[in-house]
């Protein structure tokens, strides 16, 4: 029995019992409902093996959901557990575990999946390309992800979760003061993730450098497409600082190296600075493709052209280069002294400016614009004013004697999450409404949409307006509690309020999921929103070959001159297609990297062996392996063409 | 498959032109890895707690060795691509396995020199030092022991497939990897044992 003692939880209390309980209920409840419906093979064919972008983009989105409904729980016990002064909700340990969690969770495996799901599935279309540049790796970054998302999840109830924050500063989480395997679980399933990431970083690099429909230079190219890869290059420079940090830190904890320990020469706030370093670039990997997508929408619903492509396409390469100049703002009460500061203070000021011009540019697209207020242009409307407060108060925290007084206070908590979620949140629920019927073949209920939008602005505000009061009133993050006579507990009670209302509109986003798949009419058009790029050129839902003829841009907005100018899109007749073929192999080698993060959580080097030499075995295969794809003749083409309303000219 | 004789055969297919673009961005990435590595030696190199210093371990025979190894192994691989590209598919081999080689040889002569840091005291709990060494040091041992399974599957695939457009892409790749890794030894020779030793 040794032996299991150690996925023994060590804070066990009714809730992860339960927890463990509803856990279990739900695996079986899936396989069981899985073999009751035959569906083993579908799931197999269609989904665990597929490397078709558009698929994996769903995927993504599912698990991005998923992980919301996860790390939206967390925020919800949090905002119950600090609503009242002295709660006895979640004991202090609890209370770690879960703002580590909700963090890690929100950040990592739901806005950056969220990020990966709407740019894999538009990206390509966009661009009018049959796939990305490296459909099987696609697929590898994929499952590489949804482990690492796995493995984290599962913390909660084999071993303990990580209670160190998201952050995870040596040397609290070092052996010395985390203990638990917790913080195992967060080294290694970011960085199994992470890897992910990376891979993705290239080829989408690779798929918009070279993969582009003829005519579409890179000044011809939407600027969700120009937002995306600047945040993947953004991915190739940051991501292995962030590999090194957290092998680094797993092997402080596994080995007893030095390298963050406070004796021996380590240097702990080594840790801080290559956190950060990657760090404040992915906040501008989440935050980059968010204003790719409010310049898609802005400019459809105000039926104008985006006013400003070129500074907007200068300023995204602005943001990306000073991404990674402004690392020491996360920590400026650490110690480095007034002239370091006072750099790091500039060069974050210095990131207001182009964020500034965007800011202005979507206001001057929507200036004399025949606005029309579907719900996606709703959260895009309602993000600027909410995102400017939050940018404004980022200005604040950006002077470096002034942050003495907020840092680590709730004031900085409504900043980042007054951008966080008016930027990155927003623009997701607005491309998911947006770009919902491409990927489905039908739309989701506008009414419904517009009630979350107005319960998740609303919430959204209320939520983290008072925490600038009570955070310069001096309300530290991360207390489980606080006592009747600081006063916090008004403020916190209407944070918890408006967290209430965020649920409630999350609920009804999935419920208009729920409504909008059994009644809403499939009778639509491939274009139902008079969009202007190329992904509304081509069916809805779009055929496995995206377009059955490559198109041919000449302007900017080519789908929208296309109808407008009557440019011709589609020239010549159907040829054959190529197309790369389904592989079981990512997956199976993903299965291994998830055994190889849990065997090293728990130190059984037996069992991590194994499964290295599993991952190494699926490397040879696919080296070995010859595999030219498969052709999609030119009658199958036509078939699916009549099948989907007649053939595109 | 459509293949364009005008290039040479690595990049004569799509794929393979994007396969090569995807590599040098892979190299990119790896910098970015190497760098973080590099730093932390840096920062850490006078953390040597109560264990010896870099002066005091480095030896300079067998960094001599490892340095003409992986030197040598570089200028055959070029050879080997060279050999390629004029067609000649026994030479591309025999330069691959002579690379393969003298890469294990530099393996070799790198573990033997970790037992003698372990055998002076230097381990990777030693100190930050330590650490950050043999992590640096590590990764790039790693690094070319990767390439040399790689490799051979490579070599395996040239003896029984020919030279192909796919098989010349995967040997080119290799190359770039391997280049790579010299120049990464570069940097591991001037500005840690070089240092080191001053």
């Amino acid at each position: 029995m040794e032996f299991f003692d150690r996925f023994a939880v060590p804070n066990p209390t009714f809730t992860i019992y339960a927890s463990m309980v509803a856990i279990g209920l739900t695996m079986l409840a899936i396989l069981v409902g899985i073999t009751y419906f035959k569906k083993w093979g579908y799931l197999w064919r269609e989904w665990l093996t597929t490397v078709d972008h558009k698929r994996i983009g769903i995927m993504y989105l599912i698990s991005a959901l998923l992980m919301l409904f996860r790390g939206g729980v967390d925020a919800l016990m949090m905002r119950a557990q600090t609503a009242i002064p002295d709660n006895t909700f979640l004991n202090a340990q609890e209370y770690n575990e879960v703002f580590t969690t909700h963090g890690v969770v929100m950040i990592l495996f739901m806005a950056m999946a969220f990020v990966m799901a709407l740019m894999n599935f538009v990206t390509p279309l966009q661009i009018g390309a049959r796939d990305v540049a490296f459909p099987r790796l696609n697929a590898l970054s994929f499952w590489l992800y949804f482990m690492g998302a796995m493995l984290f999840n599962i913390s909660f109830v084999i071993g303990g979760s990580p209670d160190s924050g998201w952050t995870s500063y040596f040397p609290l989480a070092g052996n010395e003061f985390s203990p638990s395997v917790g913080t195992n679980y967060y080294m290694l399933s970011i960085q199994i993730a992470g890897l992910g990431t990376l891979i993705t970083g290239i080829n989408f690099i690779v798929t918009i450098l070279k993969m582009r429909a003829p005519g579409m230079t890179l000044m011809k190219m939407p600027m969700f497409t120009w937002s995306a890869l600047i945040t993947n290059l953004i991915i190739v420079f940051a991501f292995p600082v962030l590999t090194v940090a957290l092998a680094m830190g797993t092997m402080d904890r596994l080995f007893g190296t030095h390298f963050f320990s406070i004796d021996n020469g380590g240097m702990d706030m080594l840790w801080a600075n290559f956190f950060w370093v990657w760090g404040h670039p992915e906040v501008y990997i989440l935050i980059l493709p968010a204003f790719g997508i409010y310049s898609e929408i802005i400019p459809t619903f105000a039926r104008r052209n985006l006013y400003g492509y070129k500074s907007m396409v200068i300023s995204i390469v602005a943001i990306s280069a000073l991404s990674f100049l402004v690392w020491v703002h996360h920590f400026f009460t650490m110690g480095q002294g007034a002239l370091v500061n006072s750099i790091f203070s500039i060069s974050t000021m210095a990131i207001a400016v182009p964020t500034g011009v965007k800011i202005f540019n979507w206001l001057l697209t929507l200036w004399k614009g025949k606005i029309e207020f579907t719900t996606a242009m709703l959260y895009s409307v309602g993000f600027i004013p909410i995102f400017t407060i939050g940018g404004v108060t980022g200005v604040m925290l950006a002077m470096a004697s002034a942050d003495y007084q907020y840092h680590n206070t709730m004031f900085l908590v409504a900043h980042f999450h007054l951008v966080i979620i008016p930027g990155v949140v927003f623009a997701m629920i607005a491309g998911l409404f947006y770009w919902w019927p491409k990927m489905f073949g039908f739309m989701l209920n506008e009414k419904l949409g517009k009630a979350s939008f107005w319960a998740i602005a609303v919430g959204v505000c209320l939520a983290f307006f008072p925490m600038f009061i009570s955070g310069l009133d001096g309300q530290a993050r991360r207390m489980y509690t606080y006592s009747e006579s600081t006063g916090f507990g008004i403020w916190n009670m209407i944070s918890f309020i408006g967290a209430s209302m965020l649920a409630i509109g999350f609920i009804l986003i999935v419920y208009n999921i729920y409504y909008s798949t059994r009644y809403a009419s499939r009778d639509i058009s491939s274009d139902p929103w008079n969009a202007r790029s190329l992904e509304w050129a081509t069916h809805s839902p779009v055929p496995d070959y995206n377009f059955a003829i490559t198109p041919e841009v000449q302007s900017l907005e080519a789908f929208w001159d296309a109808k407008k100018k009557g440019h011709k899109l589609f020239k010549g007749n159907y040829k054959e297609i190529h197309m790369p073929n389904n592989s079981g192999v990512p997956f199976i080698m993903c299965c291994f990297f998830f055994l190889l993060g849990f065997a090293l959580v728990f130190s059984m080097w037996v069992v991590a062996i194994i499964a290295a030499i599993g991952i190494f075995s699926c490397m040879a295969h696919r080296s070995l392996e010859q595999d030219h794809g498969h052709h999609i003749s030119v009658e199958e083409i036509t078939k699916t063409e009549e099948k989907l309303g007649g053939a595109k000219k | 498959m459509k293949v364009d004789h005008s290039q040479p055969l690595e990049y004569s297919t799509e794929q393979n032109r994007l396969n090569i673009l995807g590599f040098w961005i892979f190299l990119g990435a790896e910098i970015a890895l190497f760098a973080t590595l590099f730093a932390s030696y840096f920062l850490l190199r006078n953390g040597t707690g109560s264990g010896p210093s870099d002066g005091e371990v480095f030896v300079i025979d067998t960094l001599m060795i490892q340095t003409f190894l992986l030197l040598t192994s570089s200028f055959t691989i070029g050879l080997g691509v060279h050999a390629m590209r004029l067609g000649r598919k026994t030479a591309t081999i025999n330069f691959f396995i002579v690379t393969l080689l003298l890469g294990l040889g530099f393996v070799g002569v790198e573990i033997y020199e970790f037992t003698q840091y372990i055998d002076e005291g230097l381990t990777l709990q030693t100190s930050g030092f330590s650490s950050a060494l043999f992590t640096l040091l590590g990764t790039h041992g790693a690094h070319v022991t990767f390439g040399l399974f790689w490799g051979s599957f490579i070599i395996y695939q040239l003896i029984t497939r020919g030279l192909t457009p796919e098989t010349a892409n995967k040997s080119f790749i290799f190359s770039l990897y391997w280049h790579f890794l010299d120049v990464v030894w570069i940097f591991i020779f001037s500005f840690v044992y070089l240092k080191g030793m001053i």
